[in-house]
């Protein structure tokens, strides 16, 4: 006797939604509009009070948002899921549901250069201090760990290095401390890797990417696993205490496994507004219809692009976890049975003046801040996603000036290598065609 | 909010409002495995609008200290207990799928106490899958994934939560999970298994009821519930179309609306 619950693939078309209660339609209504119609004063006084569930005003929730919600939550095997206007927006929402002034974060010194500038420059102004730790140093997070520790962050594989935390062993430390593990999964989607398996509490998402996956649309979510126990110990008092916001409601003690979403959207929705809109909804979910399908060919175009790089005389290092070199490459056969993700760190021989020179000569790799799209992109991260750092802080991320970052797309392999080999032989003869 | 009974601490939500002594006492009772955040689409309704309430978790259940009682006869042993620690004499009780053998046997035995019933998703007796119920006693987690593949139905499983973001099905696994699952569901579906007393206990009653059943019910099935409602005299019954065991939430505003009628005209604040 087994469970007979739809599976991923199944889910990824139609988790979150019923056409019968739609008017047959087949496609997830876009639901452009602000606001809902309240029954009677009886019904709008409900609503507010979360006696019973619905839609208010678009900026707390939105019937189309609502069904990628329920979808990504479903994917990831969480309880709940809110989206929000963009990935930053997500990990800004779920550190303010967690933290108050005075609190403090332990995270990976590997992030995205807008998630490290949050941390280190921005979240400070609101009284949340942030540790870095480098994200193999597994026993350096517990060291970090301090009385007013909230949350260890981290992305599981980090941009742009690609070194691996040991997430198991790290929500162990988390766990241990009474708090819980957040892990930004844009790299893997759920289709690669579902974090909550392996330990992590709070899921945050760039949708903008792999699951989007076509360079269209921005947008960001924040799932929730359900296990974490906000009422073990004092550390969170406005998930755990009563909350004048709502007449004296404890999130903990009325929505148990659903707390924390409850809470950033009774709370952050209503008094930061980072919604998503509804057409960029849609969009992501046209985009994570195809998310398996998609996610295969971006991680076979992966590999064999590690295969090229690493027998190419132009290049001087490469990482990537499916590689058997990568000092990761065991622990990734374990959380990323499925593929290691389309995301690929090189080192190009000649430094910044030879990466800036395959930059400017590739064709159809395009050249731009994003990754995961169905196309090829190249970004030269010293000089544009992580420029805001001095250079002690680009080592301490793991970067350095001659690494190029790729995010594989799913054109043929052939052409984007044909594409490459341009680049390279620009690169040779940088001077002449750098600036080109 | 917390309170003793027989010397054990109990958590029951108190639907978001102060407990009033002085208003009418409306006991939720929670299905196998289950905890008072199952009804969280209900209670916040009869909170803010003129009731106490308590939504309870049984003993060993979610935030209630102690050990899972072993059989339904001392669950309604227990409702009883509540209602004197509580300070009141009497009480409204709403039951879902065991809630309901809870309710029955509680109503029963203490007529002058109990004034009406509503049984959700209920049936007079509820005998477990042999296989079911040994998954549960050795807290493997399939038992958790098949009970709310049975329990849900078109809604739970493809989803549409009626709050928003919302996913049934994990949500649901995550409150069985809360605790060991021998220690509670284990321990309910033995519970079940064991209680014959359903049909006995509801041709006792003489008191308003309520069955809220679902077509698509494939734990209590809806020919069962309605077996149930027959042996209980002048039984109102309402059926919920293409909706599963969980019409709490899958169905949280049909299922409160017809509640609503129910309680407001029967069980009237005075």
């Amino acid at each position: 006797m087994d469970p007979k619950t739809y599976k991923f693939d199944t889910l990824s078309l139609h988790a979150g939604y019923q056409p019968d209660k739609n008017a047959g339609s087949r496609q997830v209504p876009i639901y452009q509009t602000t606001s809902y119609l309240f029954d009677d004063v009886d019904h709008a006084a409900a609503l507010f009070n979360l006696e019973r569930g619905g839609h208010i005003y678009s900026r707390i929730s939105n019937p189309t948002v609502g069904v990628l919600e329920e979808r990504v939550a479903a994917l990831e095997g969480g309880t709940a899921a809110i989206a929000t206007s963009s990935g930053m927006a997500a990990i800004f929402l779920a550190i303010m549901t967690l933290c108050e002034s005075g609190d403090h974060i332990v995270a990976s010194s590997q992030v995205y250069g807008g998630t490290a500038n949050l941390l280190r420059l921005t979240l400070p102004k609101f009284g949340i201090n942030t540790t870095f730790v480098k994200p193999r140093d597994t026993q350096g997070f517990q060291k970090a760990i301090q009385k007013n520790t909230k949350c260890i962050f981290g992305e599981l594989l980090g941009n742009p290095g690609n070194e691996l935390m040991n997430m198991p062993e790290v929500a162990d430390i988390a766990h241990n401390a009474g708090i819980p593990l957040m892990i930004d999964s844009t790299y893997q989607t759920p289709y690669l890797c579902k974090p909550f398996d392996f330990g992590a509490d709070i899921v945050v998402h760039s949708l903008t990417k792999w699951m989007a996956g076509h360079g269209s649309s921005m947008a960001g979510i924040i799932v929730e696993g359900g296990k974490f126990n906000w009422m073990q110990n004092d550390k969170f008092p406005s998930l755990t205490k009563e909350y004048e916001g709502y007449h004296g409601l404890s999130f903990a003690e009325e929505f148990g496994p659903v707390a924390f979403t409850m809470k950033a959207r009774a709370e952050g929705m209503r008094d930061f507004g980072p919604c998503l809109s509804p057409q960029n909804a849609w969009n992501v979910m046209q985009g994570i219809e195809t998310l398996s399908v998609r996610m295969e060919k971006h991680c076979a175009n992966a590999e064999k692009m590690v295969e090229y790089l690493l027998a190419h005389e132009s290049v001087a290092w490469v990482s990537h976890p499916s590689a058997p070199d990568h000092p990761d490459y065991e622990l990734a056969k374990k959380i990323l049975p499925k593929g290691k993700g389309s995301m690929i760190a090189f080192g190009i021989k000649g430094g910044k003046e030879a990466g800036t020179a395959f930059i400017n000569n590739v064709k159809l790799a395009s050249h731009l801040a994003n990754v995961g799209d169905t196309r090829t992109l190249v970004i030269h991260p010293a000089s544009a996603t992580h420029s805001q750092m001095d250079e002690a802080t680009l080592k301490f991320a793991g970067l350095s000036q001659d690494m190029i970052r790729l995010s594989v797309g799913i054109e043929d392999i052939e052409d984007i290598k044909n594409d490459f080999e341009d680049g390279f032989r620009a690169a040779k003869k940088p001077k002449l065609v750098a600036n080109k | 909010m917390k309170f003793k009974v027989n010397n054990e601490e109990v958590f029951a939500s108190t639907g978001g409002r102060p407990f009033d002594k002085n208003k009418p006492l409306i006991i939720f009772i929670h299905g196998s495995g289950l905890t008072h955040m199952c009804w969280v689409l209900q209670t916040r309704y009869f909170a803010f609008h003129g009731y106490s309430v308590l939504a309870l978790d049984l003993p060993g259940h979610g935030l209630s200290e102690g050990k899972s009682l072993t059989s339904i006869e001392d669950m309604a042993d227990w409702i009883n207990d509540v209602i004197d620690a509580v300070g009141f004499h009497q009480a409204s009780l709403v039951g879902h799928s065991q809630g309901c053998l809870v309710a029955v046997e509680c109503a029963s035995r203490y007529p002058n106490k109990i004034k009406t019933l509503s049984l959700m998703g209920g049936a007079g007796a509820i005998p477990m899958n042999p296989e079911l119920l040994a998954l549960a006693e050795n807290s493997d987690p399939k038992a958790v994934d098949l009970m709310m593949d049975f329990a849900h139905g078109p809604s739970g499983h493809f989803g549409g939560h009626p709050v928003p973001g919302l996913y049934h099905l994990n949500t649901g696994s995550m409150l069985v999970q809360s605790k060991e699952i021998k220690d509670t569901l284990g321990v309910d579906f033995r519970a079940c298994q064991n209680y014959t007393n359903g049909f006995e206990a509801a041709k006792k009653l003489d008191l308003p009821t309520l069955s809220i059943l679902a077509d698509k019910d494939r734990m209590c099935r809806l020919k069962d519930g309605k077996k149930l409602a027959d042996h209980i005299n002048g039984s109102e019954v309402h059926v919920i179309k293409n909706c599963g065991h969980m019409m709490l939430l899958e169905e949280a505003d049909q299922t409160l609306a017809i509640l609503k009628k129910f309680i407001l005209e029967k069980y009237p604040i005075i």
